[in-house]
């Protein structure tokens, strides 16, 4: 946050009366007011209130760092559909843009209408604010998910997230787990034919308004991580597809270069911690090269970085500051088993393609039992320093 | 026989249904009704034989209650909870045969159920027969609501079916050309502890006031 400060008021001088760039005084002011609203802190010297970030502005910054992996989907939302018909030659960037954006739009809006409907209806119920926490989540749950997934049953999954993951723990804040997740969870878990496997899950079938081509209804492709699970090998073009993000998989996930991209804004701003990211792939990594080899598993390493949900886990989901570890210590250790799960259930377990969600959260749960044994690590070290003196 | 029918023997009959029933307010019995609950019909007999079951040992333990040792009440009851259901269980796969099939070992468990125990030890210890008895059928029923309650969810939108009959349409489902897909996390056991707990949420609610 500091540095985004000084950024600004860096900047401010060039855009005032007089300035170089004079005419985009408003666009800076705009996003200024955006980034540091509210900024009320104490006075130098005092007490100690030197950044006055809530949670608004976290999550702002989230919703930001999330764009350029939402904008990439999108696009690979139409490259899918028109590389399945075969129609890529003859199409623009922004016939294939506005065929993603129109397939995509619609998860969008139900996630918002439904998840802000119920915690609307529940505040003023309490007789509360209105929570912002949702935020976020709205525009994470339309990126985890396939691009086939059916409204209705979205709808329900993100009503049953909202209701039993959150609002019963008491709102924003409270929860234990990640609604993004547990509405991916409850889809994977109730609809398994519209999330997982190689039914016509991952690419847009028909066309909206004009763009897109309808493909046959015996149509299928696998992602990557589908291919791995049972045994084939992954060409090398193909991970350099998934580095792009130019691969099947869900809307958001599949381009590393845009969630790196959302990842700098996060770290650079100081919301998410690079502890926790850190350590996810160093987890992921160890896991993953211990278990080269293991039981006719093709993948390097290095592959489960760039395939399937890791990477976006690791950054949009694991760092989640509400039911990550929160102790500094125990952030390391959180990371590390998140990754260590997530590749051993994508390499051992020949159900699941991929193991992201379930790794995150089990380890949500296991998130306060890490901060007590962190705690009480302190405690014992600093009453055993009282006792010898 | 105004008696028999005393307020308090009104009581040990009503207040297991509601205010104090067995899964809902103590949280007993809470592993059965995950486990058999996935459709309405092995709900239903289930909580029916738990109910005779209940009922039956509670009579027999409260008549023996002045001759039994304290020191092995557990096992005199556990003999005769085992009797108990050893009859029910011939009873069923004589006359039930593909409920018990899908019951399975849920029937012999029921000498573990937590209600039974809890039952003979808190009342049949200390009532005559007569009241016993009540207090034993209004616990298996205020068990048997529950599970029909969560049977009654699990199946309609588990399978699209109450007691094997389709009651969402066929036109419906994805595989006829509609929209519709049955909900597999029904079917599965964590889905019915997320639903008794949302019996329990409901249950608290309606009697904030009444306590």
């Amino acid at each position: 946050m500091k540095a985004l400060r000084k950024l600004f008021d860096n900047i401010k001088p060039l855009v005032e009366e007089g300035g170089k760039f004079h005419a985009f005084r408003s666009f800076v002011d705009g996003f200024e007011t955006f980034a540091f609203v509210p900024n009320q802190t104490s006075r130098q010297g005092c007490v100690n209130i030197h950044d006055a970030i809530d949670s608004k502005r976290i999550m702002s910054f989230v919703v930001i760092s999330l764009l350029p992996a939402l904008f990439f989907g999108m696009y690979n939302v139409g490259y899918q559909n028109y590389a399945a018909a075969g129609t890529l030659a003859d199409s623009t960037f922004w016939d294939l843009f506005i065929f993603g954006f129109l397939a995509v739009l619609p998860k969008i809006l139900v996630s918002y209408i439904v998840g802000l409907g119920i915690e609307f209806v529940v505040a003023q119920w309490k007789n509360e604010e209105i929570q912002e926490g949702f935020l976020v989540s709205g525009i994470l749950i339309p990126m985890i998910i396939p691009v086939n997934t059916p409204l209705w049953a979205l709808a329900l999954a993100v009503a049953f997230s909202v209701i039993i993951a959150k609002e019963i723990f008491g709102g924003t804040g409270m929860n234990i787990f990640n609604p993004a997740l547990i509405t991916r969870a409850f889809l994977f878990f109730s609809y398994p034919s519209v999330m997982t496997g190689d039914d016509n899950v991952w690419v847009a079938q028909e066309s909206i308004f004009g763009f897109g081509n309808n493909l046959p209804d015996t149509f299928s492709a696998a992602t990557p991580l589908g291919e791995a699970s049972v045994g084939n090998a992954i060409p090398c073009e193909t991970i350099c597809n998934a580095i792009t993000g130019l691969i099947p998989g869900s809307i958001g996930e599949t381009s590393v270069i845009a969630i790196a991209l959302g990842a700098l804004l996060l770290l650079f701003t100081g919301v998410a911690s690079w502890k926790t990211m850190l350590s996810v792939f160093v987890g992921g990594g160890l896991m993953g090269w211990l278990l080269e080899g293991v039981g006719g598993n093709q993948l390097e390493w290095w592959h489960h970085f760039v395939l399937g949900g890791f990477a976006f886990g690791a950054v949009f989901m694991a760092t989640d500051p509400v039911t990550s570890a929160r102790t500094e210590c125990g952030k390391y250790f959180y990371g590390f088993l998140i990754g260590v799960v997530a590749v051993m259930v994508r390499v051992l377990n020949p159900g699941y393609p991929e193991g992201m969600m379930l790794a995150i959260l089990l380890m949500n749960l296991f998130a306060p039992l890490i901060d007590y044994f962190v705690v009480q690590r302190n405690i014992t070290m600093r009453a055993k320093r009282a006792i010898k003196k | 026989m105004s008696k028999l029918f005393s307020e308090e023997n009104k009581a040990a009959f009503s207040n297991p249904l509601n205010l104090d029933n067995p899964v809902t307010v103590q949280v007993l019995g809470i592993c059965s009704a995950l486990a058999v609950t996935s459709q309405l019909e092995p709900a239903i007999v289930m909580g029916l034989s738990v109910t005779v079951i209940t009922a039956f040992s509670n009579v027999i333990i409260s008549l023996l209650r002045k001759t039994i040792p304290n020191r092995i009440r557990i096992i005199v009851q556990l003999v005769v909870v085992a009797a108990l259901v050893t009859i029910v269980s011939q009873m069923l796969k004589a006359f039930a045969y593909d409920v018990s099939v899908q019951l399975s070992v849920y029937v012999g468990l029921i000498i573990t159920n937590c209600i039974l125990m809890g039952r003979l030890e808190a009342f049949a210890m200390q009532n005559a027969p007569w009241p016993s008895f009540l207090d034993g059928i209004g616990n298996g029923l205020g068990y048997a609501i529950i599970l029909v309650i969560v049977g009654f969810v699990r199946e309609l939108f588990g399978f699209g079916t109450l007691f094997g009959i389709n009651i969402i349409p066929q036109s419906w489902y994805v595989s006829n050309g509609g929209w519709y897909m049955d909900n597999g996390m029904m079917v599965m056991p964590a889905m019915s502890l997320i639903i008794v707990g949302c019996v329990i949420w409901a249950h608290r609610s309606i009697n904030k006031e009444a306590k």
